[in-house]
Parts: C-alpha cells; structure tokens; sequence
C-alpha cells in the first residue's frame, strides 16, 4: 500500500529539511524510508550516512544517562561522550538512570545520541515532543552547529525550530488510491 | 557486538529477573519431581536424565520472549538496525548473551540437581557435556522464535508453540547422551547430531533471525 509517490529531493552538506504534512500524511515512514528500515516500493534512497531517530528513544531504564550514551558511541565506533552530554545539558544527570529522568530528559537524551553517533546526516522524527521552550533552543542550536560542520538534517516537525531549513510538505506527495507502481497489485 | 552483549548482562543483573527466573523454575520441577514420582531411587535415576534436559529446556523456553521483545518496545531494535553493525551479529549477540544469563547458569545448577534425582556417578560428566552443548542450540533457536513473533501482542504463546517442535532435536539427542552417560553406554553418535544440531543452528540461524526482524521492523 503506498503512502507517498513522487518525492523527490536532495539535502547538501550544511543544509536542513523540514518535512511538514497533518498526522499519518507519511512523515514517518518518509524518514524510515530513508534509514533503510523498510524498502521503498519504488525509486531509492541515495547517500547512506544517516542516523535515524523515531519516536521512541532507545534508552534503557535501568542504564544511566552516560551508560546509555557510552553504548551507543561503542557501537557507532565514536569517541568520547561528554560533549554530547554537555550540549543537551545533561551533565547534572549523568550517573542517574534513565528510568528517573523526566520524560522532556529522556528526549534530551535520545537526541543526544544523535550527536554521539558521528553521523553526518540526521533524520530526526518529532525531535521536540515534550521538550520545553529552553529544550528546544538548545536542540535548534545543537542542530545548527551539526550545519556549520557540514551535516545535514532532515526533520518531521510542526514547530518552527528557528533556523533556516528548507520545507518540503509530503502531503502534496500523498499517493492516490490505487496508483500503486508498475509490477504491484 | 561485545558491547552488545556486555550491556544485555548489564541489564540482566540491573534488572533482576534476567538471571533468577529460568534457573529459579529449573530448580522448581527438579525438586519436585521426587515428590511426585515416590523416593524409589532406582526409578528416579532412570528418569533423571530426562528430567534435567525437560527442565532445562523449559527453563530456557521461559525467558525467550525477552530477547527482542524489550528492545522492540523502547525503540532500540530500530536504531541497532541503523547501527553499523549487522543485525545477523545483533542477533548472535543477543542470543549468546540469553545463553550466559539462562543457559550457563542452568549447566552449572544441573550437577548439584542431578543428586537431587540420583543421577549415577558416569552420568554427571556426560549431563554437563550434553547441556553445554546443546543449550547454546536453544538459545539460538529461541533468538529465531522470538524474532518471528517479535511486533506480535502476546506473542509469546505463538512463541512457544513454534518453538517446541524445534526443540524436540535437541532435547532427544541432548537426553539420550546424558542417559547413556549414565549407564555407562557409547555416546558418540548422540553426541555428534548433538554438536551437529548446536553448529548448525550458530551458523543458519542468525542470518534467519536477521531476515525475519528486518521484516517485523517495517
């Protein structure tokens, strides 16, 4: 069953998308799409590069902040995890457990694993769901910096997060009933 | 991969249940069993070794849900897929760290269990030999049953069903070279479809598991 058709777009070194569209228009499976966790019914993804982070955040409860964070850099290969853990301003936090953070600081941290990644282009679903105002700022200027060292960023949101990013609204892409691709029925 | 299962440990000590259930339920049914079959020893060390390769077995089956089940739920089963590791690999580790939080724990229990039973004297040798070669082949055949069923609610009925006839190999072969051990009989040919069954599921088996969650995590 497609969900989108059409979509098209590059994203360059330094630059950010804006994936925009109501509920269940396709912005997630847009961005899965484009991680590699399912195969799109037709057309590729070029550029592999890309950490992905969805809805849910991939912390373990009983792991603490840096724990957490320590694994996922072993398993992406990188170094050192404190300057994630300073940019999302969890340092205060870091020998608590992931089960006693609030659910705005289990956010932070899983966006903080982005950043511990090493992955220059980062696909970011619903990235500031139940983020405070300051939260936000704070992962708009994470974001940007990833920018100015040549990441790029493409991001399902429906704020307005502050910087200059390119909107691409997948509703426009949203397949019509039935025009499924040559080969499928 | 190591971190992997270093961190599945972590979490299997943190949060408790990890080591205790399989083991736990282990030692239920194997101190049951005399109760239940009368204290005729020559019966009970007739018996033994079958009892400690069900036991095992179904202490196994006990904690398979577990595997993926928790990574799936909280979203860390998708970001391994885009990790730079293969999911074959994510697979094998997680199955190796079921088999150090279940399957080692029960090898080490059986002997002390087995005078429980009366196990003859031979027969203590060729149970550990058997459960440390067959238990890896439970944990991995488990690891595929549990990546089948892993985005199903209550799968772990599903689970189980697909999974015991699966088992049935190694539990014939794994109880016939504990029970021939015993008597004093050749094991050699039991023993060798056991390593057989263990080999050959560590070499298949991740790769299967490996198709079956790519296609769960759509």
């Amino acid at each position: 069953m497609p969900v989108l058709s059409g979509v098209s777009f590059a994203v360059g070194a330094g630059e950010a998308v804006v994936l925009r569209g109501p509920n269940g228009s396709g912005k997630t499976t847009l961005l899965r799409t484009m991680a590699g966790l399912q195969p799109a019914l037709a057309g590729h993804v070029a550029g592999v590069d890309v950490a992905y982070a969805g809805h849910a955040d991939g912390i373990k409860s009983a792991l603490s902040v840096a724990e957490n964070l320590r694994f996922w850099a072993d398993v992406f290969g990188t170094g050192p995890v404190e300057g994630a853990v300073r940019s999302f301003d969890l340092w205060a936090l870091r020998d608590r457990a992931a089960a006693h953070l609030s659910a705005g600081q289990k956010r932070r941290l899983g966006l903080a694993r982005m950043a511990v990644t090493g992955r220059r282009v980062w696909l970011l679903d619903e990235p500031t769901v139940s983020l405070d105002a300051a939260s936000v700022a704070l992962f708009a200027g994470v974001v940007r910096r990833h920018l100015v060292r040549g990441g790029a960023a493409v991001i399902a949101t429906h704020i307005d997060l502050g910087f200059e990013a390119r909107v691409v609204d997948v509703s426009a892409f949203r397949a019509r009933a039935g025009a499924l691709p040559e080969g499928w029925a | 991969m190591i971190r992997l299962v270093l961190r599945d440990l972590a979490l299997a000590v943190r949060a408790g249940g990890g080591f205790g259930l399989g083991l736990a339920f282990f030692l239920i049914v194997v101190v049951l069993v005399p109760f239940a079959l009368g204290p005729e020893t020559g019966l009970l060390s007739q018996v033994a070794p079958g009892v400690l390769w069900l036991g095992a077995l179904l202490a196994c089956l006990l904690s398979l849900d577990r595997i993926f089940a928790l990574d799936f739920e909280d979203g860390t089963l998708d970001l391994l897929a885009c990790a730079p590791v293969p999911l074959e690999g994510v697979v094998a580790a997680k199955a190796a760290a079921h088999w150090i939080t279940t399957g080692l724990p029960l090898v080490l229990a059986a002997p002390l269990l087995g005078v429980l039973l009366n196990l003859p004297g031979p027969g203590f040798f060729w149970l550990v030999v058997s459960l440390v070669l067959g238990t890896p082949a439970l944990s991995l055949i488990g690891a595929f049953g549990a990546a089948l069923t892993v985005g199903l609610r209550r799968g772990g009925l599903l689970l189980s069903l697909l999974v015991l006839p699966l088992y049935v190999p190694t539990l014939i072969f794994g109880a016939e070279v504990a029970r021939r051990g015993a008597v004093g009989m050749d094991v050699e040919a039991p023993l060798l479809l056991l390593a057989g069954i263990s080999l050959g599921a560590t070499a298949l088996l991740p790769f299967a598991a490996a198709a079956a969650l790519r296609i769960n995590l759509r």
